[in-house]
């Protein structure tokens, strides 16, 4: 990345990242409730319908089984919808049409036809919204053949991930990890992007490998940033991708550093977590020292704002974590 | 409430509230074959135009009815008849386009052959060997669809994207009475209206969603629905494949003209079980079965051509023929079908691909490759546990 890229929000990163898809395919349409005029409750879309019109960014009727199941026919029509789920928890009404229909019709017709719809959803805890706004589904959707999930951790992913969403021929969800909105970093928009699933090591270390995507990367980093103070070198990796997952990535870094604990704000309970333990085991069992531990959310219910910072992972519960992998 | 005003606001169904001559439905041929008119909808078809529907609705049962015996007779896991329904699926089908898109069921065996989709094509799904398995593109015609309703999500998209082309083509999205209550039926209806989508809805209510009738799908009639959504609805004998034909052809024209969404209520019976693996008598009456005989949209056709003398014997022999040889097609066709190979099941579940599913395929054929390479086993593994105690 060059030093003179511009600083910048994830949320004007995605705004840009945008524009610049709509401006390069007429076939790019945006979708969702609020996106138009408002720009989307998040801003996310600020200005495109100001400067590409009602018919590339379409204000929608509240229904997300709507929204999802005409970017289908959107798609088939060979438009390349982009949709936006206005929140994490507001996705299940439009889960049918993304398991049963978006993610299969490619299967269905042998090949023949392609669904390059990509479904937003502004993802995860932190900011003290009630209920149903702070959830992490990302494995309900992960889980499904079909799909490909993926989480941008800060502004530059953000930007390049978001274009080469649309570009796939596949159906792409994106979470977007909302407490990072507001969060700047350096966006080269001249750079060549890095490849939309490939897992990259944010912190190099040899002591043990903290593993995360989205949200959470961020406090890892802040994580072995704390734990260096004690003397322990400890190495990030930001996944970016849920489906696929670069394991190749993961299983390098574990065979270096022999320590694996996997950080996500989703419950641990069938999380990507579990999933990842289970491969590196596999894959490495001869490296490990440690099992592989898991931090995350529990199997409850996403709490009310005043308890999510006691649910959601943070510095300390990962650096217990650490602790306990090291004590192996 | 008194029970009795209870009992009177109860929904009836009964012969003589489903007769054809109740008002707000279109019908152009009555049950005895008699010519009549409609003061909205009007049609003037050729004696070959009139034969041509006749043989789309003889052939299309003949079709449906090997289907059945080759279910029975275990070559196919199932099936979905769609006797009884040949009027409204051949008229609504012949009234649309090349170029308009349709949206089908999976019980639109007679739509998919007015668009010249290979009979065959539509049993491979209930074969077992895919789960659509063709192109979509190649005669507009997409794929079947099991969850009900969903598909008239994807053709109001698939007709906001016909506009925003400034095409002038149209989509037919189909569906029966009972997905009139499904969510995604009625987002299909905001969404069609909102953006005045050139999109038919199509609606073959053949009174059952499998046991229940459609008195459990809605209290008012279900074209009557549209309204609330504000576009017009209108109901069809769906038994009349001319008034079928007549009202779908104004619906299309309405919708390519500009004019946004209709709903066409095609008001007609399922003869048969809901599928191969129903049993209609543990719900419905001989007696509603047998009125519903007397409404039979081929016997209908067939009733009027020899009144008026439009298709002789020699043109019913010729017919009769061709339906066999269509039979036998199938027959043949299905029987022959091959099995997919076992790598398919690899197939075209991304279309970028996905390491997973590669990591998985390569697994899998190396798991199979052992088998071929590892020798006989001659013995047992009591025998060989045996071995060397």
């Amino acid at each position: 990345m060059s030093e003179t890229a511009p600083q910048m929000a994830m949320s004007k990163a995605l705004n840009e990242s945008l524009r610049k898809a709509l401006e390069n395919d007429p076939k790019v349409l945006i979708m969702g409730e609020d996106v138009g005029k408002l720009g989307g409750v998040f801003r996310i879309t600020d200005g495109l319908y100001k400067d590409f019109g009602e018919d590339r960014v379409i204000d929608t009727p509240l229904a997300e089984s709507g929204i999802v199941g005409t970017a289908i026919g959107l798609a088939l029509r060979g438009y390349r919808p982009v949709v936006e789920i206005q929140f994490d928890g507001f996705v299940f009404p439009a889960y049918d049409q993304i398991v049963t229909q978006l993610a299969k019709m490619h299967a269905r017709a042998l090949g023949k036809i392609k669904l390059p719809v990509v479904v937003r959803i502004p993802y995860g805890g932190g900011i003290g919204a009630v209920e149903h706004h702070s959830e992490s589904p990302e494995t309900l959707f992960a889980h499904i053949a079909g799909l490909k999930v993926v989480s941008p951790a800060n502004p530059s992913d953000a930007y390049w991930m978001l274009q080469q969403a649309i570009e796939c021929d596949d159906p792409v969800i994106f979470f977007e990890p909302k407490r990072r909105y507001w969060d700047k970093g350096a966006v080269d928009v001249g750079a060549v992007p890095r490849g939309l699933h490939k897992a990259v090591v944010v912190r190099p270390g040899t002591d043990l490998t903290l593993a995360a995507y989205g949200p959470m990367v961020k406090v890892c980093l802040e994580a072995a940033a704390a734990a260096a103070n004690e003397g322990r070198d400890l190495e990030v990796l930001d996944l970016r991708s849920l489906s696929p997952i670069d394991f190749d990535t993961i299983q390098a870094s574990v065979e270096k550093t022999r320590r694996l604990v996997v950080v996500h704000e989703a419950p641990v309970f069938y999380g990507a977590g579990g999933e990842i333990a289970a491969r590196i085991t596999e894959r490495s069992f001869y490296h490990l020292e440690a099992p592989v531990l898991r931090v995350g959310g529990f199997h409850v219910p996403y709490p009310p704002a005043r308890l999510e910072d006691e649910y959601l992972p943070g510095l300390d519960r990962v650096l217990d974590s650490v602790d306990r992998a090291l004590a192996f | 409430m008194s029970v009795k005003s209870t009992a009177a606001r109860r929904p009836t169904r009964g012969g003589a509230k489903r007769r054809g001559d109740e008002p707000g439905l279109v019908q152009l041929l009555t049950p005895e074959g008699e010519r009549v008119e409609h003061s909205e909808y009007s049609i003037d078809l050729t004696p070959e135009e009139l034969r041509g529907l006749y043989r789309d609705m003889v052939l299309t049962r003949r079709f449906d009815a090997e289907a059945i015996t080759l279910q029975r007779q275990g070559e196919l896991g199932l099936w979905a008849s769609l006797l009884g329904q040949e009027a409204a699926q051949i008229g609504s089908g012949r009234a649309t386009r090349p170029d308009d898109y349709i949206f089908p069921t999976y019980r639109e065996h007679g739509v998919a052959w007015t668009r010249d989709v290979d009979p065959l094509n539509l049993l491979g799904m209930f074969r077992g060997v895919n789960n659509g398995g063709w192109d979509p593109d190649e005669n507009n015609f997409h794929l079947y669809t099991i969850v009900i309703g969903s598909q008239t999500l994807h053709a109001t998209g698939y007709a906001m994207g016909i506009a925003k082309d400034g095409a002038d083509a149209a989509v037919i999205a189909y569906f029966g009475d009972g997905a009139s209550s499904q969510g995604d039926v009625a987002e299909a209806f905001t969404f069609a209206a909102v953006y005045n989508a050139p999109v038919v809805f199509f609606c073959q209510n053949n009174q059952w969603a499998i046991s229940e009738p459609t008195e459990k799908q809605s209290r008012v009639p279900i074209y009557q629905r549209a309204a609330g959504y504000g576009f017009p609805g209108v109901r069809v004998d769906g038994n009349d494949v001319l008034a079928v034909l007549a009202v779908t052809r104004a619906a299309l024209e309405h919708a390519r003209s500009g004019q946004g969404p209709m709903l066409v209520e095609a008001f007609t019976y399922r003869m048969g079980a809901h599928t191969t693996t129903d049993d209609p008598t543990r719900y419905r009456s001989d007696d509603e079965r047998v009125e519903w005989a007397t409404k039979d949209p081929i016997a209908r056709l067939r009733s009027y051509l020899d009144r008026q003398e439009l298709a002789g014997e020699e043109f019913h022999a010729a017919l009769e023929t061709e339906a066999d040889a269509l039979a036998k097609r199938v027959r043949d066709g299905v029987r022959n079908m091959p099995n997919p190979q076992t790598m398919a099941i690899f197939e075209n579940a991304y279309a970028d691909g996905h390491p997973l599913v590669d990591e998985e395929r390569a697994q899998f054929a190396a798991y199979q490759a052992a088998f071929a390479d590892a020798p006989e086993h001659s013995e047992g593994p009591a025998a060989a546990s045996g071995k060397g105690h």
